[in-house]
Protein backbone atom coordinates (compact mmCIF):
# COMPACT_ATOMS: atom_id res chain seq x y z
CA UNK A 1 0.00 0.00 0.00
CA UNK A 2 1.19 3.51 -0.78
CA UNK A 3 -0.72 5.45 1.83
CA UNK A 4 -0.04 9.12 2.38
CA UNK A 5 -1.55 11.76 4.61
CA UNK A 6 -2.20 15.11 2.94
CA UNK A 7 -2.62 18.36 4.89
CA UNK A 8 -4.39 21.19 3.06
CA UNK A 9 -3.45 24.50 4.70
CA UNK A 10 -6.47 26.72 4.07
CA UNK A 11 -4.87 29.94 5.25
CA UNK A 12 -5.56 33.68 4.81
CA UNK A 13 -2.30 35.22 3.56
CA UNK A 14 -1.69 38.88 4.41
CA UNK A 15 -1.43 40.92 1.21
CA UNK A 16 2.19 41.87 0.51
CA UNK A 17 3.45 40.93 3.99
CA UNK A 18 6.16 38.37 3.23
CA UNK A 19 7.53 38.16 6.78
CA UNK A 20 4.11 37.47 8.25
CA UNK A 21 3.27 34.91 5.57
CA UNK A 22 6.60 33.06 5.97
CA UNK A 23 5.89 32.82 9.71
CA UNK A 24 2.46 31.30 9.01
CA UNK A 25 4.06 28.76 6.65
CA UNK A 26 6.56 27.72 9.32
CA UNK A 27 3.73 27.24 11.83
CA UNK A 28 1.58 25.21 9.44
CA UNK A 29 4.48 22.99 8.39
CA UNK A 30 5.17 22.26 12.06
CA UNK A 31 1.47 21.65 12.71
CA UNK A 32 1.28 19.29 9.73
CA UNK A 33 4.35 17.40 10.93
CA UNK A 34 2.77 16.98 14.36
CA UNK A 35 -0.41 15.70 12.70
CA UNK A 36 1.58 13.05 10.81
CA UNK A 37 1.16 14.56 7.35
CA UNK A 38 3.41 13.54 4.44
CA UNK A 39 2.63 16.59 2.32
CA UNK A 40 1.24 20.02 3.26
CA UNK A 41 -0.26 22.08 0.44
CA UNK A 42 -0.65 25.86 0.64
CA UNK A 43 -2.92 27.97 -1.63
CA UNK A 44 -2.01 30.16 -4.63
CA UNK A 45 0.38 33.01 -3.79
CA UNK A 46 0.41 31.80 -0.20
CA UNK A 47 3.63 33.69 0.55
CA UNK A 48 2.56 37.03 -0.95
CA UNK A 49 -1.23 37.41 -1.12
CA UNK A 50 -3.19 37.61 -4.37
CA UNK A 51 -4.29 41.14 -5.36
CA UNK A 52 -0.74 42.49 -5.58
CA UNK A 53 -0.94 44.74 -8.63
CA UNK A 54 2.23 46.91 -8.64
CA UNK A 55 3.48 45.13 -5.51
CA UNK A 56 4.18 42.01 -7.59
CA UNK A 57 7.78 42.94 -8.57
CA UNK A 58 8.47 44.10 -5.02
CA UNK A 59 7.56 40.77 -3.40
CA UNK A 60 8.92 38.55 -6.21
CA UNK A 61 11.62 35.98 -5.43
CA UNK A 62 14.05 33.85 -7.41
CA UNK A 63 13.50 30.14 -6.89
CA UNK A 64 16.96 30.21 -5.27
CA UNK A 65 15.94 32.92 -2.78
CA UNK A 66 17.48 32.25 0.66
CA UNK A 67 14.09 32.75 2.34
CA UNK A 68 12.59 30.00 0.20
CA UNK A 69 15.65 27.82 0.87
CA UNK A 70 15.19 28.33 4.60
CA UNK A 71 11.55 27.28 4.33
CA UNK A 72 12.58 24.23 2.29
CA UNK A 73 15.02 23.25 5.08
CA UNK A 74 11.97 22.66 7.31
CA UNK A 75 10.92 19.79 5.02
CA UNK A 76 14.10 17.75 5.60
CA UNK A 77 12.39 15.87 8.40
CA UNK A 78 9.04 15.85 6.56
CA UNK A 79 6.45 16.74 5.59
CA UNK A 80 7.04 17.83 2.00
CA UNK A 81 5.32 21.11 1.10
CA UNK A 82 3.81 22.92 -1.88
CA UNK A 83 4.06 26.69 -1.43
CA UNK A 84 3.24 29.48 -3.86
CA UNK A 85 4.98 32.76 -4.61
CA UNK A 86 5.75 35.30 -7.33
CA UNK A 87 8.80 33.94 -9.17
CA UNK A 88 11.17 36.35 -10.92
CA UNK A 89 13.59 35.15 -13.58
CA UNK A 90 16.91 36.15 -15.15
CA UNK A 91 15.05 37.97 -17.90
CA UNK A 92 12.90 39.81 -15.32
CA UNK A 93 9.61 38.12 -15.99
CA UNK A 94 7.22 37.43 -13.12
CA UNK A 95 5.23 34.21 -12.74
CA UNK A 96 2.61 32.95 -10.32
CA UNK A 97 4.51 29.84 -9.26
CA UNK A 98 4.10 26.86 -6.96
CA UNK A 99 7.16 25.07 -5.60
CA UNK A 100 7.49 21.54 -4.27
CA UNK A 101 9.79 21.54 -1.25
CA UNK A 102 11.08 18.12 -0.25
CA UNK A 103 14.04 16.73 1.67
CA UNK A 104 15.20 20.24 2.54
CA UNK A 105 15.31 21.50 -1.05
CA UNK A 106 13.22 23.21 -3.72
CA UNK A 107 12.61 20.22 -5.99
CA UNK A 108 10.21 21.45 -8.66
CA UNK A 109 8.49 24.67 -9.71
CA UNK A 110 5.23 24.88 -11.69
CA UNK A 111 4.37 28.22 -13.28
CA UNK A 112 0.75 29.21 -13.84
CA UNK A 113 0.02 28.79 -17.56
CA UNK A 114 -3.45 30.32 -17.73
CA UNK A 115 -3.74 33.83 -16.27
CA UNK A 116 -7.36 34.96 -16.03
CA UNK A 117 -7.72 38.49 -17.36
CA UNK A 118 -11.45 39.07 -17.58
CA UNK A 119 -14.28 40.11 -15.27
CA UNK A 120 -12.80 40.60 -11.81
CA UNK A 121 -9.37 39.23 -12.81
CA UNK A 122 -6.41 41.23 -14.15
CA UNK A 123 -3.49 38.81 -13.88
CA UNK A 124 -2.00 39.12 -17.35
CA UNK A 125 -1.43 42.80 -16.75
CA UNK A 126 1.06 42.04 -14.00
CA UNK A 127 2.36 38.52 -14.68
CA UNK A 128 3.80 36.33 -17.44
CA UNK A 129 2.21 33.00 -18.37
CA UNK A 130 4.14 29.77 -17.88
CA UNK A 131 5.12 27.77 -20.97
CA UNK A 132 5.56 24.26 -19.60
CA UNK A 133 3.29 21.55 -18.21
CA UNK A 134 5.38 18.94 -16.40
CA UNK A 135 4.59 16.24 -13.90
CA UNK A 136 7.28 15.35 -11.39
CA UNK A 137 8.02 12.54 -8.96
CA UNK A 138 8.38 12.85 -5.22
CA UNK A 139 8.83 10.61 -2.20
CA UNK A 140 6.15 12.39 -0.16
CA UNK A 141 7.26 10.82 3.07
CA UNK A 142 7.82 7.35 1.60
CA UNK A 143 11.12 5.45 1.67
CA UNK A 144 11.33 5.24 -2.14
CA UNK A 145 12.61 8.38 -3.88
CA UNK A 146 10.22 9.51 -6.62
CA UNK A 147 7.59 7.01 -5.55
CA UNK A 148 4.62 9.25 -6.33
CA UNK A 149 3.81 11.02 -9.59
CA UNK A 150 2.43 14.49 -8.95
CA UNK A 151 1.26 17.33 -11.14
CA UNK A 152 0.75 20.88 -9.94
CA UNK A 153 -1.58 23.47 -11.46
CA UNK A 154 -2.34 26.97 -10.22
CA UNK A 155 -6.03 27.88 -9.89
CA UNK A 156 -7.28 28.82 -13.39
CA UNK A 157 -4.96 26.17 -14.90
CA UNK A 158 -7.56 23.48 -14.13
CA UNK A 159 -10.29 25.39 -15.97
CA UNK A 160 -8.38 24.45 -19.12
CA UNK A 161 -8.87 20.67 -19.04
CA UNK A 162 -5.92 19.97 -21.33
CA UNK A 163 -3.61 20.98 -18.48
CA UNK A 164 -4.58 18.34 -15.89
CA UNK A 165 -4.98 15.86 -18.77
CA UNK A 166 -1.37 16.46 -19.84
CA UNK A 167 -0.15 16.20 -16.24
CA UNK A 168 -1.90 12.83 -15.90
CA UNK A 169 -0.44 11.60 -19.21
CA UNK A 170 2.96 12.78 -18.01
CA UNK A 171 2.78 10.53 -14.97
CA UNK A 172 0.80 12.35 -12.28
CA UNK A 173 -1.29 10.19 -9.96
CA UNK A 174 -1.96 13.08 -7.60
CA UNK A 175 -3.09 16.35 -9.18
CA UNK A 176 -2.58 19.36 -6.96
CA UNK A 177 -4.40 22.64 -7.50
CA UNK A 178 -3.34 25.65 -5.45
CA UNK A 179 -6.00 28.34 -5.68
CA UNK A 180 -6.97 31.89 -4.75
CA UNK A 181 -10.61 31.57 -5.78
CA UNK A 182 -12.77 34.59 -4.96
CA UNK A 183 -16.37 34.00 -3.89
CA UNK A 184 -19.08 35.19 -6.26
CA UNK A 185 -22.59 34.34 -7.25
CA UNK A 186 -24.16 33.95 -3.79
CA UNK A 187 -27.52 32.25 -4.39
CA UNK A 188 -29.59 29.52 -2.78
CA UNK A 189 -29.77 27.94 -6.22
CA UNK A 190 -26.06 27.03 -6.15
CA UNK A 191 -24.53 24.09 -4.25
CA UNK A 192 -23.36 25.38 -0.85
CA UNK A 193 -25.15 28.68 -1.64
CA UNK A 194 -22.25 29.95 -3.73
CA UNK A 195 -21.83 29.90 -7.50
CA UNK A 196 -18.04 29.69 -7.38
CA UNK A 197 -18.10 26.77 -4.90
CA UNK A 198 -20.63 24.96 -7.07
CA UNK A 199 -18.72 25.36 -10.33
CA UNK A 200 -15.37 24.42 -8.75
CA UNK A 201 -17.00 21.41 -7.11
CA UNK A 202 -18.21 20.13 -10.47
CA UNK A 203 -14.88 20.86 -12.16
CA UNK A 204 -12.74 19.13 -9.52
CA UNK A 205 -14.86 15.98 -9.37
CA UNK A 206 -14.87 15.79 -13.17
CA UNK A 207 -11.11 16.35 -13.32
CA UNK A 208 -10.45 13.51 -10.85
CA UNK A 209 -12.83 11.15 -12.67
CA UNK A 210 -11.59 11.97 -16.19
CA UNK A 211 -7.92 11.61 -15.23
CA UNK A 212 -8.54 8.74 -12.77
CA UNK A 213 -6.26 10.61 -10.36
CA UNK A 214 -6.45 11.98 -6.86
CA UNK A 215 -7.14 15.71 -6.83
CA UNK A 216 -6.06 17.90 -3.91
CA UNK A 217 -7.45 21.44 -4.07
CA UNK A 218 -6.24 24.03 -1.57
CA UNK A 219 -8.12 27.32 -1.82
CA UNK A 220 -7.37 30.29 0.40
CA UNK A 221 -9.67 32.25 2.69
CA UNK A 222 -9.48 35.85 3.90
CA UNK A 223 -9.89 39.09 1.97
CA UNK A 224 -7.81 41.12 -0.52
CA UNK A 225 -9.49 44.48 -1.25
CA UNK A 226 -13.00 43.60 -2.58
CA UNK A 227 -12.36 39.88 -2.98
CA UNK A 228 -13.47 37.39 -0.33
CA UNK A 229 -11.82 33.98 -0.88
CA UNK A 230 -14.13 31.06 -0.21
CA UNK A 231 -11.92 28.17 0.94
CA UNK A 232 -13.73 24.85 0.64
CA UNK A 233 -10.42 23.00 0.08
CA UNK A 234 -10.96 19.33 -0.69
CA UNK A 235 -9.47 15.99 -1.65
CA UNK A 236 -11.17 13.85 -4.30
CA UNK A 237 -10.51 10.22 -5.13
CA UNK A 238 -9.77 8.82 -8.62
CA UNK A 239 -13.45 7.80 -8.82
CA UNK A 240 -14.52 11.45 -8.50
CA UNK A 241 -15.84 11.08 -4.94
CA UNK A 242 -14.98 13.73 -2.34
CA UNK A 243 -12.90 12.24 0.51
CA UNK A 244 -12.50 15.29 2.73
CA UNK A 245 -13.65 18.89 2.58
CA UNK A 246 -12.79 22.04 4.56
CA UNK A 247 -15.38 24.65 5.61
CA UNK A 248 -16.10 27.80 3.61
CA UNK A 249 -14.51 31.12 4.64
CA UNK A 250 -12.68 29.76 7.72
CA UNK A 251 -9.03 28.93 8.18
CA UNK A 252 -8.45 25.18 8.47
CA UNK A 253 -5.83 22.47 8.25
CA UNK A 254 -7.65 19.67 6.44
CA UNK A 255 -6.15 16.19 6.83
CA UNK A 256 -6.93 13.39 4.40
CA UNK A 257 -5.41 9.96 3.94
CA UNK A 258 -5.06 8.66 0.40
CA UNK A 259 -3.87 5.31 -0.95
CA UNK A 260 -2.08 5.77 -4.26
CA UNK A 261 -2.60 2.08 -5.13
CA UNK A 262 -6.24 3.12 -5.66
CA UNK A 263 -5.04 4.96 -8.77
CA UNK A 264 -3.76 1.73 -10.34
CA UNK A 265 -7.05 -0.02 -9.53
CA UNK A 266 -9.12 2.86 -10.91
CA UNK A 267 -7.07 2.88 -14.12
CA UNK A 268 -7.49 -0.89 -14.53
CA UNK A 269 -11.24 -0.58 -14.14
CA UNK A 270 -11.50 2.52 -16.30
CA UNK A 271 -8.50 2.78 -18.67
CA UNK A 272 -9.29 6.26 -19.95
CA UNK A 273 -5.69 7.44 -19.88
CA UNK A 274 -4.47 4.29 -21.66
CA UNK A 275 -7.05 4.80 -24.40
CA UNK A 276 -6.40 8.51 -24.87
CA UNK A 277 -5.41 9.17 -28.53
CA UNK A 278 -2.57 11.66 -28.12
CA UNK A 279 -1.62 11.51 -31.79
CA UNK A 280 -5.24 12.09 -32.81
CA UNK A 281 -5.52 15.06 -30.45
CA UNK A 282 -2.26 16.51 -31.73
CA UNK A 283 -3.22 16.02 -35.38
CA UNK A 284 -6.57 17.73 -34.93
CA UNK A 285 -5.06 20.59 -32.90
CA UNK A 286 -2.37 21.03 -35.57
CA UNK A 287 -5.08 21.22 -38.21
CA UNK A 288 -7.11 23.80 -36.23
CA UNK A 289 -4.00 25.87 -35.50
CA UNK A 290 -3.06 25.88 -39.18
CA UNK A 291 -6.59 26.75 -40.26
CA UNK A 292 -6.84 29.65 -37.80
CA UNK A 293 -3.50 30.96 -39.02
CA UNK A 294 -4.77 30.82 -42.63
CA UNK A 295 -2.17 28.17 -43.52
CA UNK A 296 -4.65 25.50 -44.54
CA UNK A 297 -7.85 25.40 -46.57
CA UNK A 298 -10.97 25.30 -44.39
CA UNK B 1 -45.47 37.69 -11.23
CA UNK B 2 -46.35 34.05 -10.71
CA UNK B 3 -46.40 31.24 -13.20
CA UNK B 4 -49.64 29.62 -14.31
CA UNK B 5 -49.28 26.75 -11.83
CA UNK B 6 -50.07 29.22 -9.05
CA UNK B 7 -46.83 28.40 -7.24
CA UNK B 8 -44.84 31.21 -5.67
CA UNK B 9 -42.44 32.63 -8.24
CA UNK B 10 -38.88 31.39 -8.06
CA UNK B 11 -36.87 33.85 -5.98
CA UNK B 12 -33.70 34.31 -7.99
CA UNK B 13 -32.30 36.80 -5.47
CA UNK B 14 -32.64 34.42 -2.51
CA UNK B 15 -29.36 33.99 -0.64
CA UNK B 16 -28.12 31.62 2.05
CA UNK B 17 -28.09 34.25 4.82
CA UNK B 18 -25.68 32.41 7.11
CA UNK B 19 -23.16 32.06 4.32
CA UNK B 20 -23.47 35.69 3.20
CA UNK B 21 -23.21 36.83 6.82
CA UNK B 22 -19.97 34.85 7.11
CA UNK B 23 -18.65 36.59 3.97
CA UNK B 24 -19.54 40.04 5.33
CA UNK B 25 -18.00 39.30 8.73
CA UNK B 26 -14.79 38.12 7.10
CA UNK B 27 -14.72 41.27 4.94
CA UNK B 28 -15.24 43.62 7.90
CA UNK B 29 -12.70 41.88 10.13
CA UNK B 30 -10.07 41.90 7.40
CA UNK B 31 -10.45 45.59 6.59
CA UNK B 32 -10.49 46.66 10.23
CA UNK B 33 -7.34 44.61 10.84
CA UNK B 34 -5.51 45.90 7.75
CA UNK B 35 -6.28 49.55 8.59
CA UNK B 36 -5.11 49.08 12.16
CA UNK B 37 -8.26 50.81 13.41
CA UNK B 38 -9.38 50.29 16.99
CA UNK B 39 -13.05 50.91 16.27
CA UNK B 40 -15.62 51.02 13.51
CA UNK B 41 -17.66 54.23 13.23
CA UNK B 42 -21.06 54.06 11.61
CA UNK B 43 -23.84 56.56 10.94
CA UNK B 44 -27.03 54.98 12.29
CA UNK B 45 -30.19 56.41 10.72
CA UNK B 46 -32.79 54.04 12.12
CA UNK B 47 -33.20 52.51 8.66
CA UNK B 48 -32.48 48.94 7.65
CA UNK B 49 -29.17 49.40 5.81
CA UNK B 50 -27.20 51.00 8.63
CA UNK B 51 -28.94 48.67 11.11
CA UNK B 52 -27.73 45.63 9.16
CA UNK B 53 -24.17 46.94 9.00
CA UNK B 54 -24.26 47.60 12.76
CA UNK B 55 -25.31 43.98 13.43
CA UNK B 56 -22.73 42.60 10.99
CA UNK B 57 -19.96 44.73 12.51
CA UNK B 58 -20.88 43.72 16.05
CA UNK B 59 -20.84 40.07 14.98
CA UNK B 60 -17.48 40.51 13.22
CA UNK B 61 -15.39 42.47 15.72
CA UNK B 62 -17.62 42.79 18.82
CA UNK B 63 -20.12 45.48 19.80
CA UNK B 64 -17.50 46.92 22.18
CA UNK B 65 -15.50 48.10 19.14
CA UNK B 66 -18.49 49.73 17.40
CA UNK B 67 -19.43 53.41 17.75
CA UNK B 68 -22.71 54.42 16.15
CA UNK B 69 -23.49 58.07 15.54
CA UNK B 70 -27.07 59.34 15.34
CA UNK B 71 -27.16 62.55 13.29
CA UNK B 72 -30.73 63.80 12.95
CA UNK B 73 -31.93 67.11 11.54
CA UNK B 74 -35.06 68.95 12.70
CA UNK B 75 -37.06 67.27 9.96
CA UNK B 76 -35.95 63.72 10.83
CA UNK B 77 -38.79 61.52 11.94
CA UNK B 78 -38.89 60.87 15.72
CA UNK B 79 -39.52 57.18 14.99
CA UNK B 80 -36.15 57.01 13.20
CA UNK B 81 -34.39 58.07 16.37
CA UNK B 82 -36.43 55.59 18.44
CA UNK B 83 -35.52 52.78 16.02
CA UNK B 84 -31.82 53.72 16.15
CA UNK B 85 -31.97 53.71 19.96
CA UNK B 86 -33.56 50.25 19.90
CA UNK B 87 -30.53 48.99 17.95
CA UNK B 88 -28.07 50.60 20.37
CA UNK B 89 -29.87 49.03 23.30
CA UNK B 90 -30.02 45.62 21.62
CA UNK B 91 -26.34 45.58 20.61
CA UNK B 92 -24.96 47.39 23.66
CA UNK B 93 -22.56 49.43 21.54
CA UNK B 94 -21.24 52.95 22.15
CA UNK B 95 -23.53 55.61 20.70
CA UNK B 96 -23.33 59.34 20.16
CA UNK B 97 -26.16 61.75 19.34
CA UNK B 98 -24.90 64.68 17.26
CA UNK B 99 -27.62 66.77 15.66
CA UNK B 100 -26.57 68.29 12.36
CA UNK B 101 -29.47 70.78 12.39
CA UNK B 102 -27.32 73.75 13.51
CA UNK B 103 -24.56 73.32 10.88
CA UNK B 104 -27.20 72.61 8.21
CA UNK B 105 -29.13 75.76 9.13
CA UNK B 106 -25.85 77.69 9.13
CA UNK B 107 -24.93 76.44 5.64
CA UNK B 108 -28.33 77.49 4.33
CA UNK B 109 -28.26 80.84 6.14
CA UNK B 110 -24.86 81.48 4.62
CA UNK B 111 -26.17 81.27 1.05
CA UNK B 112 -26.55 84.48 -0.99
CA UNK B 113 -29.54 86.51 0.19
CA UNK B 114 -32.87 85.42 -1.25
CA UNK B 115 -31.60 82.07 -2.54
CA UNK B 116 -33.95 79.21 -1.81
CA UNK B 117 -32.76 75.63 -1.36
CA UNK B 118 -34.46 72.69 -3.06
CA UNK B 119 -35.12 69.56 -0.98
CA UNK B 120 -32.52 67.67 -3.04
CA UNK B 121 -29.81 70.26 -2.34
CA UNK B 122 -30.76 70.30 1.30
CA UNK B 123 -30.61 66.50 1.41
CA UNK B 124 -27.16 66.47 -0.21
CA UNK B 125 -25.92 69.07 2.27
CA UNK B 126 -27.23 66.95 5.15
CA UNK B 127 -25.56 63.81 3.73
CA UNK B 128 -22.21 65.63 3.43
CA UNK B 129 -22.47 67.08 6.93
CA UNK B 130 -23.03 63.54 8.23
CA UNK B 131 -19.95 62.39 6.30
CA UNK B 132 -17.92 65.27 7.81
CA UNK B 133 -19.13 64.39 11.28
CA UNK B 134 -18.42 60.67 10.86
CA UNK B 135 -14.88 61.20 9.57
CA UNK B 136 -14.18 63.56 12.45
CA UNK B 137 -15.55 61.07 15.00
CA UNK B 138 -13.44 58.32 13.41
CA UNK B 139 -10.32 60.48 13.85
CA UNK B 140 -11.22 61.03 17.51
CA UNK B 141 -11.90 57.34 18.19
CA UNK B 142 -9.01 55.97 16.05
CA UNK B 143 -11.77 54.36 14.05
CA UNK B 144 -12.65 53.69 10.47
CA UNK B 145 -15.91 54.68 8.74
CA UNK B 146 -17.94 51.78 7.40
CA UNK B 147 -20.30 52.35 4.46
CA UNK B 148 -23.95 51.35 4.48
CA UNK B 149 -25.17 51.82 0.89
CA UNK B 150 -26.87 48.83 -0.73
CA UNK B 151 -26.54 47.60 -4.32
CA UNK B 152 -29.98 48.83 -5.42
CA UNK B 153 -29.39 52.44 -4.42
CA UNK B 154 -25.78 52.42 -5.62
CA UNK B 155 -26.90 51.22 -9.08
CA UNK B 156 -29.69 53.75 -9.52
CA UNK B 157 -27.57 56.55 -8.07
CA UNK B 158 -29.84 57.08 -5.08
CA UNK B 159 -26.99 58.35 -2.95
CA UNK B 160 -24.96 61.52 -2.41
CA UNK B 161 -21.45 61.42 -3.84
CA UNK B 162 -18.94 62.24 -1.07
CA UNK B 163 -21.88 62.09 1.35
CA UNK B 164 -23.47 58.82 2.37
CA UNK B 165 -21.49 57.15 -0.44
CA UNK B 166 -18.20 57.96 1.36
CA UNK B 167 -16.61 55.27 3.51
CA UNK B 168 -13.43 53.27 4.04
CA UNK B 169 -15.17 50.03 3.00
CA UNK B 170 -18.70 48.81 2.44
CA UNK B 171 -19.78 45.28 3.37
CA UNK B 172 -23.32 45.42 1.89
CA UNK B 173 -22.80 47.36 -1.35
CA UNK B 174 -23.24 44.22 -3.47
CA UNK B 175 -26.52 43.19 -1.78
CA UNK B 176 -29.84 44.24 -3.29
CA UNK B 177 -32.40 45.79 -0.95
CA UNK B 178 -34.44 42.57 -0.90
CA UNK B 179 -31.27 40.67 0.10
CA UNK B 180 -30.55 43.28 2.79
CA UNK B 181 -34.00 42.49 4.20
CA UNK B 182 -33.38 38.74 4.12
CA UNK B 183 -30.01 39.07 5.84
CA UNK B 184 -31.46 41.49 8.42
CA UNK B 185 -34.17 39.01 9.38
CA UNK B 186 -31.53 36.33 9.82
CA UNK B 187 -29.37 38.54 12.07
CA UNK B 188 -32.24 39.61 14.33
CA UNK B 189 -32.56 43.26 13.30
CA UNK B 190 -35.75 44.51 15.04
CA UNK B 191 -38.83 43.72 12.95
CA UNK B 192 -40.19 47.27 12.87
CA UNK B 193 -36.97 48.40 11.16
CA UNK B 194 -37.16 45.64 8.55
CA UNK B 195 -40.81 46.25 7.77
CA UNK B 196 -41.02 50.03 7.63
CA UNK B 197 -40.92 51.78 4.27
CA UNK B 198 -37.32 52.71 3.28
CA UNK B 199 -36.78 56.45 3.47
CA UNK B 200 -33.96 58.96 3.06
CA UNK B 201 -35.82 60.84 5.84
CA UNK B 202 -35.35 64.18 4.08
CA UNK B 203 -38.84 65.41 4.93
CA UNK B 204 -41.79 64.04 6.95
CA UNK B 205 -43.51 61.10 5.27
CA UNK B 206 -40.93 60.75 2.46
CA UNK B 207 -40.31 57.22 1.24
CA UNK B 208 -37.88 55.94 -1.42
CA UNK B 209 -40.61 53.98 -3.15
CA UNK B 210 -43.13 56.87 -3.06
CA UNK B 211 -40.61 59.40 -4.34
CA UNK B 212 -39.00 57.08 -6.90
CA UNK B 213 -42.24 55.52 -8.11
CA UNK B 214 -41.04 51.92 -7.71
CA UNK B 215 -41.15 49.03 -5.32
CA UNK B 216 -37.82 47.48 -4.33
CA UNK B 217 -38.67 43.84 -5.15
CA UNK B 218 -39.50 44.81 -8.76
CA UNK B 219 -36.60 47.25 -9.02
CA UNK B 220 -34.20 44.57 -7.79
CA UNK B 221 -35.45 42.02 -10.30
CA UNK B 222 -34.98 44.52 -13.14
CA UNK B 223 -31.51 45.55 -11.91
CA UNK B 224 -30.51 41.89 -11.57
CA UNK B 225 -31.44 41.29 -15.21
CA UNK B 226 -29.75 44.38 -16.59
CA UNK B 227 -26.60 44.31 -14.47
CA UNK B 228 -25.88 40.77 -13.26
CA UNK B 229 -27.28 38.92 -16.25
CA UNK B 230 -26.37 41.59 -18.84
CA UNK B 231 -29.72 41.15 -20.62
CA UNK B 232 -30.78 43.59 -23.34
CA UNK B 233 -33.72 45.78 -22.22
CA UNK B 234 -36.03 44.20 -24.80
CA UNK B 235 -35.46 40.78 -23.20
CA UNK B 236 -36.30 42.19 -19.75
CA UNK B 237 -39.49 43.77 -21.11
CA UNK B 238 -40.39 40.51 -22.87
CA UNK B 239 -40.47 38.83 -19.46
CA UNK B 240 -43.41 41.07 -18.54
CA UNK B 241 -41.75 44.03 -16.83
CA UNK B 242 -43.25 47.43 -17.64
CA UNK B 243 -41.44 49.04 -20.58
CA UNK B 244 -41.44 52.58 -19.15
CA UNK B 245 -40.13 51.33 -15.84
CA UNK B 246 -37.33 49.23 -17.38
CA UNK B 247 -36.24 52.15 -19.55
CA UNK B 248 -36.33 54.51 -16.58
CA UNK B 249 -34.18 52.15 -14.48
CA UNK B 250 -31.70 51.81 -17.34
CA UNK B 251 -31.49 55.60 -17.56
CA UNK B 252 -30.92 55.94 -13.81
CA UNK B 253 -28.03 53.47 -14.05
CA UNK B 254 -26.54 55.25 -17.07
CA UNK B 255 -26.76 58.72 -15.56
CA UNK B 256 -25.10 57.70 -12.29
CA UNK B 257 -21.99 55.88 -13.59
CA UNK B 258 -19.80 58.72 -12.24
CA UNK B 259 -21.02 58.12 -8.70
CA UNK B 260 -19.54 54.64 -8.68
CA UNK B 261 -15.99 55.68 -9.57
CA UNK B 262 -13.11 57.73 -8.25
CA UNK B 263 -12.70 61.04 -10.11
CA UNK B 264 -10.38 60.75 -13.12
CA UNK B 265 -6.98 62.38 -12.72
CA UNK B 266 -5.58 64.03 -15.86
CA UNK B 267 -2.65 61.90 -16.92
CA UNK B 268 0.31 64.17 -17.52
CA UNK B 269 3.36 62.48 -16.02
CA UNK B 270 4.97 59.09 -16.40
CA UNK B 271 3.10 57.25 -13.69
CA UNK B 272 -0.24 58.40 -12.37
CA UNK B 273 -2.59 57.51 -9.54
CA UNK B 274 -5.54 55.54 -10.82
CA UNK B 275 -4.01 54.74 -14.23
CA UNK B 276 -0.67 53.01 -13.88
CA UNK B 277 0.22 53.48 -10.24
CA UNK B 278 -1.81 50.64 -8.77
CA UNK B 279 -1.23 49.49 -5.22
CA UNK B 280 -3.40 47.81 -2.61
CA UNK B 281 -5.01 50.27 -0.19
CA UNK B 282 -2.80 49.13 2.68
CA UNK B 283 0.82 48.45 1.87
CA UNK B 284 2.98 46.54 4.29
CA UNK B 285 6.48 47.93 4.80
CA UNK B 286 8.88 45.65 2.95
CA UNK B 287 12.50 45.05 4.05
Amino acid sequence: MRRRVLALAQIAPTLGDLAQNFAVHQEKIAESRAAGADLVIFPELSLTGYQLQDLAPEVAMRRTDPRLAALAKLTSGGPSAVVSFVESTDDHRLFAAAALLEGGEVRHVARKCYLPTYGLFDERRFLAAGDAIRATRAALGGSVAGDVGIGIGVCEDFWHPTLPAILAQDGAELLINVAAGPARGASVDADQGLGSAASWGTLLRATAALTTSYVAFTNRVGVDESLIFWGGSRVIGPDGVVIAEAPLFEEALLLAEIDLDEVARARSALPLLRDERLELTRREYDRIIATRAGLEEV
Amino acid sequence: MSDDTGRAPHDELAIDPEMVAAMCRSFITSHVTSTGAERVVLGLSGGIDSALVAYLTAAAIGADRLTVVLMPTASSSPSSKADAEAIVSDLGCQSELISIEAPLAALIANLPAGESVTPVRRGNMAARLRMTTLYDRSALHRGVVVGTGNKSEILIGYSTIFGDAASAFNPIGDLYKTQVRELSRHLGVPTQIIEKAPSADLWPGQTDEGEGGFDYPTLDRVLYRIVDRRLPLEDVIAEGFDRDFVERVSEMIRRSEFKRQMPPIAKVGGRSSGSDYLYPRRRPKLD
